[in-house]
């Protein structure tokens, strides 16, 4: 699937740059993907590849020293980056929403659960305060929470993280919004809550045709959910396609660790495979591809030059030597 | 399935935060009497026309430097005796609670609306309003608060609301800091970015969204503030800079009867004793409330 006019999000080649101006640290580098609407597009990678602040980026929330630059940021006919302040706070909160890692902290302690769906509802939809509460608790019992009547006079502090996480989708869906941006939703709840939630996720994802677009270091919750998938490592992408394609066979030597290193396919060993070192930070940045100290297949070439990302629109890998249906580099 | 389990708990009346911030304060005994002795003041103050024996500036000529009821010497007519130019003691200690409760209402109000406002500000923005602000916070800190009272009273000339506004200015700083760290504490949380990704601008983030959970520590520091700005203003009072008598104020009363402290013990005594129990209520009941609203400090 390509962008086209009718694309709900299009970004091409966002940077956000952190630090001075002779030493930037590039959090996401040149990162272009879209989201259509009724699609869930998988964001994978690990901690510190750049997947949580190019959602910030996309949202505006990323402050001073913070830099972002980028070719295109555009939603729907909207292009977000010519907006004022003003304005883009009123397409973002009408129509993109957004979902937390921690429950916990992301319901405001001081108000009730009611309290703050209905002030979502009021500030993009309005009506009466019966009005609002009739539909604060219809949202409450959509989103599968028990007793709805009584549970929206609860404060956060009352409520376990499923069921925090379950008012925050609540919340999020409150203004019908074309795009939600789930941000690790599950790291922070428990295995059975987990599925859960994804599954409520994904219901009301289908039910109301949204563009959903799915953060996570969780491959087995890609694999599952997502439509479309793009993989990320130290701030670029590094692997695009659709969902099925990519856990066939992936084509980037890093999506392959990635794979490995699920506990699925060390099945019978004594350790994990999992891939040696961490994600480069701001002051060890290899030179030529940013996976050469990692990679198991580097080459003289991947230390020396960085790759361009190529290969057919919709599926498209960022290595000189891409692994074939076998998962072995083509030399 | 859980969610039968999730059912049965609905079951429990959930507790507001006052109930239960209220069922942690009255645990703790002092808070209570120091709430109780607050209480009484400020109906004495409210309805000091009806409680108190006499007006507070007339003068019983006949009865200078009259002892208390109990005492050798004493007359009913004025319990806690007269002072040098035979006013009611009691009844200018009952108007005073009035003048004192007041005026630490004010300093504590004007410094914590201040404080609050700037400190947000502050933690909010960040940057270089962070820095000026926070600096201004600390020259008013580095200088001792009664000396830089008596500083600014001393050029705006020696009255009630001067010395108000002198102190006013002297408390800001620790609202200003302890509003800033709080905002700072609380503004990278989840919470506060959903805001803003619903839409929120930057006053309904800093008043509405943030706010509310910066209070605790600040309804704790106001508390306390009171007690000081009675104390401070007593002192003022004392050294003459404060209220203009014959306005009666507990620390004028004080400096006015030092003449006294020898022969009439109870026109120094009684203005000291009544200073003494509003600051140590004040302080009881600010332990009571930081014991009770500081989740850390909770079983």
């Amino acid at each position: 699937m390509t962008e086209t006019d009718k694309s709900l999000l299009v970004v091409n080649n966002l940077s956000v740059a952190f630090g001075t101006k002779d030493n930037p640290f590039k959090a996401v580098d040149r990162v272009s993907f879209h989201v259509e609407q009724g699609e869930v597009l998988g964001i994978v990678g690990e901690s510190g590849s750049g997947k949580s602040v190019s959602s910030l980026a996309l949202m505006g929330l990323i402050d001073f020293p913070g830099r972002v630059t980028a070719d295109e940021l555009r939603f729907k006919t909207t292009d977000l980056q010519t907006l004022n302040e003003k304005a883009r706070r009123k397409i973002t909160g009408d129509e993109i929403s957004m979902i937390f890692q921690d429950p916990m902290t992301s319901l405001n302690p001081s108000y009730t659960v009611g309290n703050q769906i209905m002030e979502a509802i009021e500030v993009h939809q309005g009506g009466s305060k019966k009005e609002r509460q009739a539909k604060a608790i219809d949202l409450l019992r959509q989103v599968g929470i028990p007793a709805p009547e009584s549970r929206i006079n609860n404060y956060p502090h009352q409520l376990s993280g499923g069921m925090s996480q379950r008012v925050m989708i609540a919340m999020a869906i409150a203004c019908d919004p074309k795009l939600l941006i789930a941000d690790e939703p599950t790291t922070a709840l428990d295995v059975t809550i987990q599925a859960q939630i994804i599954e409520l996720l994904l219901k009301l994802q289908r039910e109301k045709q949204m563009g959903l677009m799915l953060i996570t270091h969780d491959l087995a919750l890609v694999a599952e959910a997502a439509d479309r998938v793009v993989v990320m490592y130290a701030g670029q992408i590094v692997e695009t396609g659709p969902a099925s394609d990519i856990f066939k066979a992936p084509k980037h030597p890093y999506t392959q660790a990635l794979m490995n290193s699920l506990p699925e396919s060390s099945e019978g060993k004594d350790r994990l495979n999992a891939l040696p070192g961490v994600v480069p930070g701001a002051n060890d940045r290899p030179q030529g591809c940013l996976l050469n100290p990692r990679c198991p297949y580097v080459t003289d070439r991947c230390r020396a030059e960085e790759p361009e990302q190529y290969g057919p629109r919709g599926r498209q890998v960022k290595c000189f030597y891409p692994l074939d249906e076998a998962g072995r580099p083509t030399v | 399935m859980t969610m039968t389990s999730e059912t049965q708990t609905t079951v429990r009346v959930p507790q507001t935060p006052f109930a239960e911030f209220w069922s942690y304060f009255i645990q703790n005994r002092g808070a209570l009497i120091g709430l109780c002795f607050i209480v009484f003041i400020v109906f004495l103050a409210v309805f000091a026309d009806f409680v108190a024996p006499h007006h507070p500036h007339e003068q019983f000529r006949d009865f200078i430097l009259v002892p208390p009821a109990w005492a050798e010497g004493g007359n009913a007519q004025f319990w806690l005796g007269t002072d040098g130019v035979g006013r009611d003691i009691l009844s200018r200690l009952i108007h005073g609670a009035r003048l004192s409760l007041l005026i630490g209402l004010v300093i504590v109000s004007v410094s914590l609306v201040l404080g609050i406002c700037l400190g947000l500000v502050a933690g909010f923005f960040g940057g270089f309003v962070d820095v000026a602000i926070m600096r201004f916070a600390d020259i008013l800190l580095s200088m001792p608060a009664l000396l830089l009272a008596i500083a600014i009273v001393a050029i705006l000339g020696p009255s009630i609301v001067n010395s108000g506004l002198a102190l006013s200015l002297v408390y800001l700083p620790h609202y200003v800091r302890l509003t800033r760290a709080s905002v700072l504490t609380e503004i990278n949380k989840d919470y506060v970015i959903s805001s803003r990704v619903a839409g929120a601008g930057a006053l309904r983030l800093m008043f509405i969204v943030i706010l509310p959970n910066c209070l605790a520590p600040l309804i704790v520091q106001a508390t306390l503030g009171f007690s000081n700005a009675i104390l401070d203003m007593a002192a003022l009072g004392f050294l003459g800079l404060g209220a203009q008598p014959p306005l009666p104020e507990w620390g004028s009363m004080l400096a006015t009867a030092r003449e006294f402290i020898q022969s009439a013990w109870w026109v120094v005594t009684f203005p000291g004793l009544i200073i003494l129990m509003t600051v140590l209520a004040f302080n009881l009941m600010g332990d009571g409330l930081r014991d009770a609203l500081d989740p850390k400090l909770k079983q």
